[in-house]
This record gives C-alpha cells, structure tokens and sequence, in this order.
C-alpha cells in the first residue's frame, strides 16, 4: 500500500509516495539518491545507517519512512558546510585516520556526533562506550576513539591538535 | 630536507573526503538505467536433493521479469567455478575438485546454496517472489564437522570425493622428526582448535551485470578484491565470455579482508542473466545472506607435538590438521591450509625438523577460503601455544624459552626445513621493544594488586613471522598455483606535469590512492594533489592480481618503482638533450634533473612537456611520451614479523576476560606512510582478539543450520571490547629483495593477536590448573574451566 511522506532532509523538503513498508534508510538510499548513509546488517546493530531525526542519532533501518514524517532529517550529505568545509567531526576523522574502507564511517560520525552533544567532553571509556552500537571493522576503533576525542575539542571551539595528545 | 608528502610522512588520506561526505560509490550505490533486481532463492537444507522448482506462482507476481534455475544456466552451457589452486596428495594424486555451479543443479550442499534466482522490477518484489518460488527439495543427512565428515559412516557430500576427503597433503621430513622424537627428554602435546569465522567485512556483497547487446560487450560491477582475477576466472571458465569483451569494475569496496577474493555464483548469474533479460542486473546481499554465502575462515583441527631438550631447545614438531573445505572449493582454499600454513611452522624458531600432514575436507557448510591471515593466524596460533605451553611445563620463562630458541639475526638468510627462506628479521630486538612496553617485569606486582581486587590477571606472548607479500609465479606454480603472482603499475605523465598511475592493486581501506602516490612524489617531486591512482577498472588498468597477503606495497608498489625506473631512463635522455650534456652526466636529486657539478636543472614537469610537445627533443633516437608501464613478479615472499603482549585481567565471577594492555611491536621492513600501517595493525588486533574472545561461527550438528547467523549471534568485536593499542615498529631489517625494502603489513595484527590473547588467559587460569582452553575464550567457558577446578586451587 503506498502512502505519502514528507520530511526534510538536510536542509531541503521532500515529498515521495512509497510503500507503507518502506524503511527511512531505503526512502534516503532509493527515493531520494542519498547514498551516503550505509546498510550493513538486518538486525538493527551494525550502525552504519545511523542519520539524525530531530536532532537525535537514529537507526535509520530501524524506522520507517513514515515515522519521519514531518521530521527534520541530517545524513552525512547534510554535514558539512555550504563552501565544502568538513563538519569539526568529520576533520577530526580525517586528521586522525579514523576511518579506512569507509562503510562504517557515515554512521560512525553521525553517532559520534550526537554522542558529543550530550557529553561534550568525553573520555575515552565514555566514547568506546557511547560507539556500541557502531561496527568498524577495519580500524579496530583505536584511531576512531582520537578521533571524536579530537572532534569533541573542535566542536566546542578547542584546537584538534591540542585534543590529540 | 624530508618530502612532507614522500616516503615515510604520515600523509592524511586523499579517499577520505568522498568516504568522510558519503560521497563513496560502493555497488549498491550505483544505479544503471533500467536496472532490475535479483534476488536468490536458497536451500534451507544442508544437504537436499532438488527435485522440480515451480515458479508459477512466482512469475505471476508483481514486477516479476524471469525466475531462473541452475537447469537454464545448464542449457546456456555456463561452466562450473574454478578453483584456482592445485594440491596434490601424498600419494601424488591431485585433490579432488567436484563442479561447483554457479546455482545448484541436482544438488543442495549448504544452507545458502542458491537454487534459482528471481529477476524482478525492484527487490522488494523480487523478495516478495522468492518466497513463492516452490522448490521440491528431498533432504538429506548432512557431514556437517570436518573431524566427523571423516570417519567412515558419514554423509557423503560429492559423489567424487569418497570419505569427504579433498586431498590429504604433507610437508617436511617425518624420519627426521620421528627420529628427534626418540631424543627427547620432553615432548609437549597439545590438541588446538582454529575455529571457523566469518570475515564480516561492513559492506554486504553485491553485483551488477550489464549487457551492450549493441557491440556484445559486458560489463561487472563487484565488490571485489582482484577485478582481473574475476575477468579471468569468469570470462574464461564460467561464462565463455572472451577478455576483451568482459570489462569488471570494482569500485569503493567496503572491506575484504580475503572474503572479496573469490569468484563468487552471484557474480556469474548477474552477468549471465544481465544478457538474457536484456537489462541490468542488480544483486545486494542482506547481511544474514552474507553470513551464510560469503566464504568462511579458519576451521582447523589440530593435533600437535613438540619435542626438546633438557635445555628447552626444541628439537622438533609435528603436527597433523583436518581443514575444512565447506561444501565447494573456494578459488584459494587449497593452498590456506597447505602451502600458507606448513610453511610457517618454524616460526621464528630454530627448530631443525618440522612434519606436518593436513587432510582437507568437505562437508555441509559454506565454502572456507582465506580470511586476513590465511593460514599464518593458524600456524602462529599453533606454534606459540605450544611455545607456552612447554614453557609452562618445563618451568622455563615464556620470554627465555623463546630467546633460547630464535633464530638470531645473524643467521640469516635462514633456510626453515619448511621451505621457506626468511630473508632478514631481528627477532630477539622485537621482544626486547616489546616487553619494557607492556612493562613486563611490574606483572607480578599488578597481579597481585589484581588479586586484592578479586581479579585474576595473566601476560602472554605471540612472536609471530609470516610470509606475504606473495609470490614469486614460479614458486606459486611448482606448489599448484593456476595463476602468476606478479603485480603490474603503468605511470603516465601528463604534458602539463601531472601523473596518472594505472595500478593492479586494489584499494578497500588500505589507502593506495594515498600511499602510491607518496611513492611518486618522492621520486619525482611531483606535488601529491598531482598524483592521481587509478585502481579497479579492467578496462584502464594492466593486468593485475589485486589485494590481499599484505602485497599491495610489497608487490603492487614494486611495479610502480620498476615503472618509475622507466620513466626516469627515458627522462633522463630527454634532459641531457634538453640541457645540451651527456646523459651519463643527469643526476636524479629532490626530483630535480640535474646536470652533475653545475645549477643547470629541470624538473619532471619540464621534461612532460617537452615529451609531450617535442619540438627539443631527439626524435631520431627516442619516441615522445612519457607514459611507462611495467610488470613485477616478486623474488620471494617477504616475512614480516613481531611481538605481542597481552595482558588479561578476569573477573572469576562472571568469567569476563578485560584486554587491559597489548602492545605489538612489527619489522615490516621500510614504512612509506605510519599512520596508515599503525592502523592496520590496530585492526588486524581486533580482529586476532576478536578470535580469541568473541567470535565462533557455528552450525549445528545434525542439521547443518547456521545457528551464528547474524550479529545477534555472532559476536563482534565492538568498541567496548577492545583498548587502544601500544603499537611501534622498526625500520632496521628492511626486504633485501623488493625496491622499496617493504614487507608489507596488513595481516600482521591478525596473525599474532589471538595467541598472544589466549597465552595470558591461560597464564591468568593457570591457578587452576587450566592448561588449555580452545577460542573463543567466552566468560562461559572461561566461568565454567574455574567452577571445574579443584577447591584447594580455588582457593589460592
């Protein structure tokens, strides 16, 4: 059965008609062309379709579409600025080599993201565990803890250098 | 002054910023015009005889274009899979190798084997269609261990390999190692399990098969490893399809780690079925989907004895293996449990005679090929619990018992009784780095501040040496090999001064875009944004063998170099015209061609363009262009190796094992970017730690179903699992036989790890009277090894 949703996403309004089934990752990924954000298992743990709905992380393969209607939506497309500049985030990965295939990575900021918003300062043990529920396999999540260490300074205005040691 | 962006700089990562955007293209990123989807139909048998498949109902579905079965796939005369690895038993008879189609025929060997395929306007139709597909299947029993697909009364899996045996191989000089034996004043014994795993790279596997009926041409899009090796295997053994009318393109792939090797079914059936639908063909794995089809690693069952001296020298090993194949040949299983494992069964040691005997065999479960490691974590694993244990049991210091044994640095080049020729390695200087690190002599103190604390806490080790950077074609022949080893690069300047380099090595997370390009910069002082590296596309590349056995700089950047060389010949010739001196005068310094003893110079870019637009230019002696290509087939494997320390500490309550510090320290020879081989290492040792205590991919016994089929059963390592690692290396054994004196290193982490691991969860146990546990060392079998125990140790 279709019905029809309407979202913003990164900034911009959007308005599909879909199968009632159809989840927010497959309405980014297929309806929209958004495919940035990643689907990487079938049981809601790997992470890598994490976007924010309303300002919070959400697994995006663990709603439906239709359940952000009416949302505000930011994918990983939506971060950085409009000249092109990376999100502090998204520098810090960079930086530190946070990332290596790059599947895991959309998701990975998006949570680290909002795990910063609700604890601006955290340490590593606060961030290995606020990442449960993000799979990296490549990096072995070492670089990624410096990482958002380094992006949590950046986001509150602090040097990434500094964050580093 | 050091080129900031040369050989050796920690360079950040050119690929970072589609990755870091959501900008990368990865297979399931990519929509063709008119694209279809597929979805297969598998057995939900082990073991089935397929008899009809009524797709009726199916074909009636919405948005249903075609069902189809291995029988069509058998009318078109589609071939069966190869495998691309020969190994001959002790006999001298060759392996058995049973068809393995692209879908099952009469056939269903493993929960998965796919039987048909349904071709539809959208996957979720297509989904919806699968289900009404009507197979008739008649189950069978199923040989679903390797130990018990062995014995006699089992279920046969082919009909052309009785016993279930593949091949049953050897290595080594068993009079030798029996007559050492005799000799021994102690002999330590010991049963190990190397359990199965899934490599569970993040990015499903997926396909696109495309069809131009226009000029015949085909076109594969893959998540793959090696395109080239696909083109070959695919176009010339499955297919029919000739090499120069098959293009296969392996974009941003999410992972590999060995599994995105192979020549998968689904590959063949999207590009077979893409011409016979007349559209494209799309095909994405689900992850459970992945769980079950995506090759397996590991599953090995071993028996092993070492034998030594009064002094704790040893004298010799031997070890017998059972090797799960799964129910096909994969394209490299055969040579992971022979000539990637035996082979290493020195170690860093002296051992004088080694003998090993590996049985391969089939049963009822997904095909096992090679996962990060392939056959070096087993042997590894193998020799340094061994190593331990003897240690344990002759009261000798894990640490000493392996400075007595080593191979010293002066030995070599060191010829193992196993074959190999270990080129240059310090070992003794690896574990003299490493154990300060980890501050080894403070452990008792920490143990028994563990203790106050309720916790138990124990240190192991893994000096681990393997072999990569593979291989020699020659080698890799004589030992069964069906293809060459070599590696191909072309480096072509642009008039203006800028570089594309074509290279058969394939990037999926290893940073080649980044590293290679370091290489040129170095070289030619060419800026590094001017370095493009082109991987992945048959039709731009050479031929090339593609990424895996931590090769890509070893072999991959040897080319480069050899290619480079050419360029800088013919540059060479182009400066002295240009600068009016004999060739023999140009030297090469900073990137700057230079006229010996004067400031007379040009550079690369200078030198592009006159190759380019050559109006100064020996057009009687030298063609124009500067556009080089070269081959590099490796002189031997390269042996990185290292040290690791773990330290565990448990809580006896609930059996949970903390990783609370691990340091490796590597010789991977010379180092061209740190940051990208430190993070190699760090995933390579979450990957060996989560072997060691997580993960465990387990069918069940009588049926053959796959019970860890997806994350909620298979257990990750997640960020919470693991610490951040103390990681250093050393650049002072450099390879003696490649041009860049890499040994390359994206294996290592995995290798050594799980040993390391379990040693210190066995020296934590030891209290009571734990000798030995099989991975994972979950804290229900390490919960239950302590109830076990005998009270009085207890209550130590």
């Amino acid at each position: 059965m279709p019905c029809t949703v309407s979202m913003t996403v990164n900034g911009k309004a959007v308005s599909r008609e879909v199968e009632e089934r159809t989840l927010l990752v497959t309405f980014l990924r297929d309806h929209l062309g958004m495919t940035g954000t990643h689907v990487g298992c079938d049981t809601s743990q790997c992470g890598a379709c994490v976007v924010h709905v309303d300002g919070r992380s959400v697994k995006s393969c663990t709603m439906l579409a239709a359940q952000a209607d009416g949302a505000d939506v930011t994918t990983i497309e939506g971060l950085a600025a409009a000249d092109g500049s990376l999100h502090p985030m998204q520098a810090a990965f960079r930086e530190h080599h946070g990332l290596q295939c790059g599947f895991c990575t959309p998701g990975m900021v998006m949570s680290a993201i909002d795990l910063v918003k609700d604890n601006p300062n955290p340490t590593e043990h606060e961030i290995r565990e606020g990442l449960e529920g993000n799979i990296c396999r490549c990096t072995g999540y070492h670089n990624i803890v410096k990482a958002v260490k380094a992006g949590a300074e950046a986001m509150q205005g602090g040097s990434m250098k500094a964050a580093a040691e | 002054m050091a080129n900031p962006n040369g050989i050796g700089a920690p360079v950040r990562r050119r690929e970072d910023a589609r990755f870091l955007t959501g900008r990368g293209t990865y297979t399931d990123d990519i929509i063709r015009p008119n694209q279809t989807h597929a979805v297969f139909v598998r057995s939900p048998y082990a073991h089935a005889r397929i008899g009809g498949i009524d797709a009726g109902e199916a074909m009636k579905a919405p948005g249903v274009i075609a069902v189809l079965t291995g029988a069509d796939m058998e009318a078109d005369k589609v071939g069966s899979l190869p495998c691309g690895w020969q190994i001959h038993s002790k006999d001298g008879s060759p392996m058995k190798e049973p068809p393995h189609f692209p879908i099952a025929r009469d056939r269903a060997r493993y929960v998965g084997d796919p039987v048909a395929v349904v071709i539809a306007e959208t996957r979720e139709q297509a989904k919806d269609a699968a289900e009404l597909v009507m197979v008739d299947y008649e189950e069978l029993p199923a040989a679903v261990t390797s130990v018990k697909a062995l014995d006699g009364s089992a279920p046969q899996v082919h009909g052309d390999a009785p016993g279930n045996l593949c091949f049953d191989w050897h290595l080594g000089d068993a009079a030798a190692v029996d007559a050492a034996f005799a000799q021994a004043a102690h002999v330590t014994k010991l049963d190990l399990v190397n359990q199965r795993l899934v490599p569970n790279a993040m990015e499903p596997r997926a396909a696109i098969g495309e069809y131009d009926r226009a000029n015949g041409d085909h076109t594969l899009t893959t998540t793959s490893q090696n395109p080239h090796v696909i083109r070959l295997l695919m176009g010339a053994f499955v297919l029919g399809i000739p090499e120069h009318k098959l293009r296969v393109v392996a974009p941003d792939v999410g992972g590999g780690f060995g599994s995105k090797i192979f020549h998968y079914g689904e590959e063949a059936v999207v590009t077979w079925a893409a011409k016979k639908v007349g559209r494209p063909v799309k095909w994405t794995a689900d992850r459970s989907e992945s769980f079950l089809t995506d090759a397996h690693g590991r599953d090995h069952v071993s028996h092993a004895e070492l034998a030594l001296d009064k002094d704790g020298h040893f004298l010799a090993l031997k070890v017998s293996t059972i090797a799960n194949m799964g129910a096909y040949l994969s394209t490299f299983a055969p040579s992971v449990p022979t000539y990637l494992y035996a082979t290493l069964l020195a170690g860093q040691y002296k051992t004088p005679a080694i003998y090993a005997e590996v049985k391969a065999v089939f049963t009822n479960t997904a095909p096992v090929d090679a996962y990060r490691g392939a056959g070096r974590p087993e042997a590894c694993y193998l020799i340094e619990r061994m190593v331990e244990v003897a240690a344990a049991e002759t009261g000798i210091d894990k640490a000493e018992i392996r400075r007595r044994n080593f191979i010293p640095a002066a030995a070599m080049p060191y010829q193992t009784p196993v074959a190999l020729q270990y080129d240059t390695g310090d070992f003794a200087k690896n574990l003299d780095i490493a154990l300060p690190m980890v501050d080894y002599d403070g452990f008792q103190a920490r143990k028994a501040e563990s203790a106050k604390r309720g916790k138990l806490r124990g240190i192991g080790l893994s000096t681990y040496i393997e072999a990569c950077g593979i291989a020699p074609s020659n080698i890799a022949g004589a030992l069964g090999a069906r293809a060459g080893l070599y590696e191909s690069a072309e480096v072509r300047f642009h008039p203006t001064g800028s570089v594309t380099v074509f290279t058969g090595s394939h990037s999926h997370g290893q940073g080649h875009e980044t590293t290679f390009a370091q290489l040129v910069a170095e070289r030619f002082g060419v800026p590094i944004e001017n370095v493009e590296i082109v991987h992945g596309d048959t039709s731009k590349i050479p031929f090339g063998m593609g990424t895996y056995g931590s090769r890509s700089l070893a072999v991959g950047g040897s080319a480069i170099v050899k290619a480079m060389d050419k360029v800088e010949r013919k540059a060479k010739k182009i400066a002295a015209h240009m600068l009016e001196a004999a060739e023999s005068d140009i030297e090469v310094k900073d990137g700057r061609f230079v006229v010996a003893g004067t400031d007379k110079a040009l550079s690369i870019g200078d030198i592009a363009l006159q190759a380019y637009v050559p109006h100064n230019f020996p057009l009687d002696e030298l063609e124009p262009g500067l556009d080089e290509q070269a081959f590099y087939d490796p002189k031997n494997f390269t042996y990185p190796n290292g040290c690791h320390v773990c330290e565990v500490e448990i809580d006896p309550d609930t059996g949970v094992v903390q990783v609370v510090n691990f340091a490796a320290v590597d010789d991977f020879g010379r180092v061209i970017n740190p940051l990208i081989v430190e993070g190699q290492v760090h995933g390579g040792l979450v990957q060996g730690i989560g072997q060691a205590l997580f993960e465990n991919c387990i069918y069940d016994e009588e049926s053959g179903q796959l019970i860890t089929g997806s994350y909620m059963d298979y257990c990750m390592p997640r960020a919470d699992d693991v610490p951040s690692f103390a990681v250093q290396y050393h650049e002072d054994q450099p390879c003696t036989h490649n041009p860049l004196g890499v040994k390359g290193c994206g294996e290592a982490g995995t290798i050594g790890a799980s040993a390391a691991v379990m040693n210190a969860v066995m020296d934590a146990l030891s209290p009571y009277g734990v000798t030995h546990m099989d991975m994972p060392a979950t804290p229900e079998k390490v919960w239950q090894a302590i109830q076990r125990a005998t009270p009085a140790q207890a209550a130590e």
